[in-house]
């Protein structure tokens, strides 16, 4: 198949093309028709992808499955996949049908929300394969605009206020990666990425309207990518707009959001910052640890006295994702291992923390942690799966999300440890956000009259359940599966990294005694 | 066998809890005790048959990233197949006992299946702990050891309708948490130092970690003690010793089989077990060691004074536990890990016998708990009242000093005392005379349990006390069988554990020599070892670090000094146990409104131990306050008004103008942005195709 990785990014577009323009109507009829080509498709996107865990040439650190060919303008469609990459583009395909048959309930203009679905999963997929600066910041921009709708159409009474939250946070750095895009194009003289990891981008000092920046170049384009990467992950103090999105979103955008959404930026530090501008990279790598382990501390602490659910787990989601900047900086084997694996495993385990919120949101249309309360009484299943899912949170050993934890921790502790230090108090406050929400919702006495009649799991939402089950014990037992396909390419990374910096200490070090 | 023994566990776990709608509650509970017992069998047959050697059987790999490697292995040494049989014994017996004890509970509705779901956790509570023991890296004892928090958690949290067992739960995870917090950094700092986690490779580099130094938080300090004070305060948190304590007298929320298997006989020890299989580093650890002896001495005596007050029979139980971790850790601290094994051997036998004991009292009593509302039930439950005297024989360990007469406790705890006598020094005494003072209290609050549980007249519910019945025999048996170890265990294994070197050296599988010739060509080396023989020898454990199950430095003699101590040291706690029973007799037999009375004169002092030192409320205050306090600032000020506020200041111009634009308020936004975005695509692609060009 050598068009595999063009057929996995563009066969929900064209189911979405499909939906739009031969299905009519708004019966019963037409939305179960909509939803069924919607899990069709992403299921047959998914089946699809699987041959490239077949294909995938773990050994090979370079680019595979690479496509090329002229498109628009001169321009270049470029796309292939490494070991950095292949694993978010499984991710996004599995997470698609789990997601879609997540919305079977939903009512108010079906046909839109599974096209705006299916393009988006286009478009995610985009970004992970796009070897072309342009197709790169096509998908990574348009990306939103099905997320947009979807909050903006579908989502709760506030969405306008989280539309527009998030469009200034985000329009800031886009603005800026542009630039910096442009800066690259000029200096380098392609937009094949690459070639620019092959590229040296200038690092020696720039004096820049009186002052003397370090890492010069380097470091503006950094900064223009780190405003963008940021505000995506989201770090501190840039993150306010996630819990608000979260909330406002159905829960297939919170599901979208933070199971793969958020891993673009984790993707994008690993995919220019750290490699095309390495001296940067190390200059600021203290300023993000620290960030991170404030990402850490404070949203934990934040997370702990939220009424809200779905806020409570944004929250969590944001602690979570500074443990994967904080690997990313750490910039050794463990670090970046541990940093991917938790973009994975979080992944599978925000996605299901955000349907778990789902299932008793349908019973109940109310978010609010009080109005629940003893839920075991009545649904046993549900209480089990909740409880896995809150200890995977927790990153309890044997689950997916002990993995990543454990491995940035240790990877960090070798850099700095005051980081490491710190970022480990995580393990006490994520267990003590977590259970205190499990403990709220889920323990005691059903005694609020409201909930005397509330339903356990239906089958089709334990069977939604499962494949999420069973990837975070799988991984959490045997995370081979996701360090063996990504190890050589971060071993590669991480030396080629530690490769330019001391070239770049050298010809300082020249430089000095000239 | 190694391996159906690791997993039958499991499997029972999994088929009861799963499984118990096709093959039934009762089939669920029959398959999962059975498999229990199976590998109780095969424990055995591994304990006795053990011949010293380490052998390590390799699963599959866990996790592996660069240079870091941990795999799913079974490790058995000595240490392990001790643990293995304490495990599996006390939990087939506590399997067995859940037949009578969970067949009714009030805490359920009718209709409510719950039997299923207690077998299975107390199954993956198993799997978890015999995963820890069996860990050939510090790893997957790591997983070991949240997996039995968790199961912790779960059974502490059974009664979930309980508002207070929903607390508990909570409060022993996190407050585990805390010292899974210093635990994980150990094995952080381990790694760095050593690129291992492997005990194969940590074990034998203690000494080296002796000589080497770390840069932790700024400071250079030594890697040994630093380490092992790390991982210290992961077995503090999991051991309940002082300051990490609070989580388990309030753990007794969970029904009372779970006291007795987790609570008492198991999971609390894993830190003792810890500290005992880390000793080739722990010996290289002087002032981390020190500091195990200060707080081992101080949480035996805190949690014996506690204990002396408390009403609930249950809770009077779990802080002789506490106290009696405290006994251990002292023993690991002064370097006699055999002894610190010992007591942890027999007290796994005589505590979980004493909580069975008070389950049967709690259910003759209809779920009573305070002993206030106990009183003559010697009559009516005989059995039990003989299990409980039993173990209350051993616990405040009756025996006659200086002979091979007494009770599992009398052994080993008195090896403990010795033990600590012998290190001598300041700390050696200070830790002497702590725990002499808490076998004090500990004889005085467990005779205070007798009495006023069996003796003396009926203050409870008359009804209640007409009605209290023997327990059926799935309860008795396991009474009986514990009784039998609370009796012999001491006096059965004494040797292996604190007799001659020689002897706890073969026991161990450590190589030792005799001590005159020492470092000379004809040392008798290893188990072969054939001492010449003049009738009477001493000999020193030799072996390297990571050789055998425990270690003892060249210089750590203590085990042989122990034996030596004055006659008085050895007669001590003997007179402690006396002056403890004739106290309680006094206060509860002779002069019952003694107590009383002495509560009101002093009754500060009997405030501050009744409320157990107000550990909670100063927590309370300084810590759970406080973060909440800083949680809503961060929220409302950080989040709200200073990040939120600074971008929509910033926002307030520029907003109205895109709005306006846009036209239509309602998807204006989404529309803006998408232009913003053509339009900046726009202009790249311009560049490009323009530089291309030209």
């Amino acid at each position: 198949m050598d068009n595999l990785l063009s057929i996995v990014t563009f066969l929900p577009l064209v189911a979405a093309l499909i939906l739009g323009v031969f299905l009519r109507g708004e019966d019963a009829a037409a939305q179960l028709n909509a939803k069924r080509l919607a899990l069709a498709a992403t299921s047959a996107t998914f089946l699809i992808s699987l041959a490239l865990w077949v294909e995938f040439d773990p050994s090979d650190t370079g680019f595979q499955l690479v496509e090329q060919t002229d498109w628009l303008f001169g321009l270049t469609y470029k796309v292939g996949v490494d070991g950095i990459s292949v694993l978010f583009v499984l991710l996004t395909t599995f997470l698609m049908p789990i997601t879609i048959a997540s919305c079977w309930g939903v009512t108010h203009r079906v046909k839109e929300y599974m096209i705006a679905l299916l393009v988006l999963e286009t478009l995610m997929i985009g970004v992970f394969v796009a070897l072309d600066l342009v197709l790169f910041y096509l998908f990574f921009e348009a990306g939103l605009i099905p997320m947009f709708l979807i909050i903006g159409i579908w989502g709760g009474k506030d969405r306008i206020y989280a539309a527009f939250k998030f469009f200034l946070y985000t329009f800031l750095g886009s603005v800026l990666m542009l630039v910096a895009m442009i800066a690259m194009y000029v200096d380098a003289g392609t937009t094949d990425i690459v070639a620019l990891l092959d590229h040296e981008f200038a690092a020696g000092p720039v004096n820049l309207m009186g002052w003397q920046v370090a890492g010069g170049m380097q470091m503006l384009l950094w900064l223009a990518f780190f405003a963008s990467f940021a505000v995506k992950m989201p770090m501190w103090p840039v993150h306010t707009w996630l819990p608000d999105a979260h909330v406002q979103a159905p829960t297939a955008g919170s599901v979208v959001l933070a199971a793969i959404l958020l891993k673009m930026g984790g993707y994008g530090f690993l995919r220019f910052s750290l490699p095309m501008f390495p001296v940067a990279s190390d200059i600021m790598a203290p300023l993000v640890l620290w960030l991170s382990v404030i990402a850490i501390i404070y949203t934990s602490l934040v997370a702990m006295v939220q009424e809200d659910m779905k806020k409570l787990i944004a929250y969590s989601s944001v602690a979570h994702m500074g443990f994967v900047t904080m690997g990313i900086f750490a910039a050794n084997q463990q670090g970046v291992d541990g940093a991917i694996f938790q973009m994975i495993s979080h992944g599978f385990i925000s996605g299901a923390l955000f349907l778990c919120v789902g299932v008793i949101y349908d019973r109940m249309h109310t978010r609010d942690i009080d109005a629940y309360g003893g839920l075991v009484v009545r649904m046993p299943a549900y209480a089990a799966i909740f409880m896995l899912f809150t200890m995977a949170n927790v990153g309890l050993p044997g689950t997916s999300g002990f993995v990543g934890e454990f491995l940035t921790l240790i990877g960090v502790f070798q850099v700095n440890t005051w980081v490491g230090v710190l970022a480990a108090t995580g393990v006490i406050l994520s267990a003590a956000y977590a259970l205190w929400l499990y403990r709220r919702v889920v323990f005691g006495d059903l005694i609020k009259e409201s909930l005397k009649s509330i339903t356990d799991m239906t089958r089709r939402e334990k069977a939604i359940f499962a494949p999420l089950v069973v990837m975070t014990l799988l991984l959490g037992v045997y995370p081979s599966l996701v360090t063996d396909m990504i190890g050589p390419s971060v071993e590669a990374l991480v030396s080629t990294y530690d490769l330019a910096l001391a070239a770049h200490a050298a010809d300082a070090m020249v430089a000095a005694n000239d | 066998m190694e391996t159906i023994l690791l997993f039958a566990p499991l499997v029972g776990a999994l088929i009861a809890g799963f499984g118990w709608r096709i093959i039934g509650e009762t089939g669920a509970q029959v398959v999962a005790t059975g498999m229990l017992f199976l590998s109780c069998l095969l424990s055995w047959v591994i304990f006795l048959g053990f011949d010293g050697t380490t052998h390590t059987h390799s699963l599959f790999t866990w996790i592996e990233s660069g240079t870091l490697f941990t795999d799913w292995a079974i490790r058995i040494d000595r240490l392990t197949a001790i643990m293995l049989i304490v495990i599996t014994s006390v939990s087939a017996l506590v399997h067995l006992y859940s037949f009578g004890y969970m067949a009714h509970d009030d805490n359920f509705r009718h209709g409510e299946s719950y039997r299923p779901r207690f077998f299975a956790y107390l199954s993956f509570f198993t799997f978890a702990m015999l995963m820890l023991v069996t860990a050939d890296n510090l790893l997957q004892l790591f997983f070991g050891w949240e997996g039995v928090g968790v199961a912790s958690y779960l059974l502490i949290g059974f009664y979930y309708r309980k508002p207070s067992a929903g607390a508990a739960a909570m409060k022993a995870f996190i407050v585990n948490r805390v010292g899974d917090f210093g635990f994980l950094l150990g094995i952080f700092a381990l790694f760095w130092l050593s690129d291992s986690i492997q005990f194969d490779v940590i074990l034998p580099m203690g000494a080296e970690f002796g000589q080497m130094k770390i840069s932790f938080l700024g400071m250079e300090l030594n890697a040994a003690n630093t380490i092992a004070m790390l991982l210290f305060i992961g077995a503090m948190g999991k051991s309940a010793q002082l300051f990490l304590h609070t989580w388990l007298p309030d753990a007794m929320e969970g029904p009372t089989p779970v006291s007795a298997l987790i609570h008492a006989a198991t999971m609390v020890t894993a830190g003792v077990f810890l500290v005992c299989r880390m000793s080739p580093l722990m010996e290289y650890a002087p002032f981390a060691t020190n500091f195990i002896i200060v707080m081992g001495a101080a949480t035996a005596f805190f949690a014996a004074t506690v204990g002396l007050v408390q009403n609930d029979i249950k809770r009077v139980i779990a802080y002789s536990t506490c106290s009696q971790l405290g006994y251990m850790f002292v023993a690991a601290g002064v370097g006699v890990y055999s002894v610190a094994m010992f007591h942890l051997f027999t007290h796994a036998f005589f505590k979980a016998m004493l909580f069975l004991g008070a389950g049967s009292v709690i259910h003759a009593m209809h779920h009573e708990q305070d002993m206030r509302h106990y009183g003559g039930l010697r009559k009516k439950i005989p059995y039990t009242f003989a299990a409980m005297m039993i173990g209350t024989l051993a616990i405040t360990g009756v025996g006659v000093p200086t002979t091979y007469v007494g009770f599992a406790g009398f052994f080993s705890k008195d090896a403990v005392v010795e033990s600590a006598y012998a290190f001598g020094g300041q700390l050696g005494q200070y830790a002497f005379w702590a725990l002499i003072l808490a076998a004090v209290f500990t004889s005085f609050y467990s005779w205070r349990l007798m009495f006023l549980t069996f003796f003396g007249a009926p203050r409870g519910n008359k009804h209640t006390h007409e009605h209290a019945h023997e327990s059926p025999w799935t309860m008795l048996v396991p009474l009986g069988v514990l009784a039998v170890g609370a009796v012999f265990s001491g006096v059965v294994w004494y040797n292996s554990f604190f007799g001659k070197t020689d002897a706890v050296g073969r026991f161990f599988g450590v190589p030792y020599e005799v001590a005159e010739s020492h470092g000379e060509s004809d040392a008798a080396h290893g188990t072969d070892a054939k001492p010449e023989g003049k009738g009477y020898a001493h000999y020193n454990l030799v072996g390297a670090p990571g050789e055998g199950a425990i270690h003892a430095a060249a210089d750590n003699t203590i085990l042989n000094d122990a034996h030596e101590v004055p006659k008085w040291v050895k007669w001590s706690p003997f007179f402690a146990m006396i002056l403890g029973l004739v106290t309680a007799y006094w206060f509860y037999i002779v002069n019952p409104s003694l107590p009383r009375r002495l509560a009101e004169n002093q009754r500060y002092l009997y405030q501050f131990l009744l409320n157990k030192w107000y550990f909670d409320e100063v927590y309370d205050f300084v810590f759970l306050r406080p973060a909440g306090w800083l949680g809503r600032f961060l929220w409302k000020r950080g989040d709200g008004a200073v990040i939120d506020g600074g971008i929509n200041g910033l926002a307030l111009g520029l907003i109205p103008l895109i709005t306006r634009l846009a036209g239509r308020a309602q998807s204006g936004y989404i529309f803006t942005y998408a232009f913003a975005m053509v339009l900046g695509i726009v202009v790249l692609v311009t560049w490009v195709t323009l530089r291309a060009a030209g």
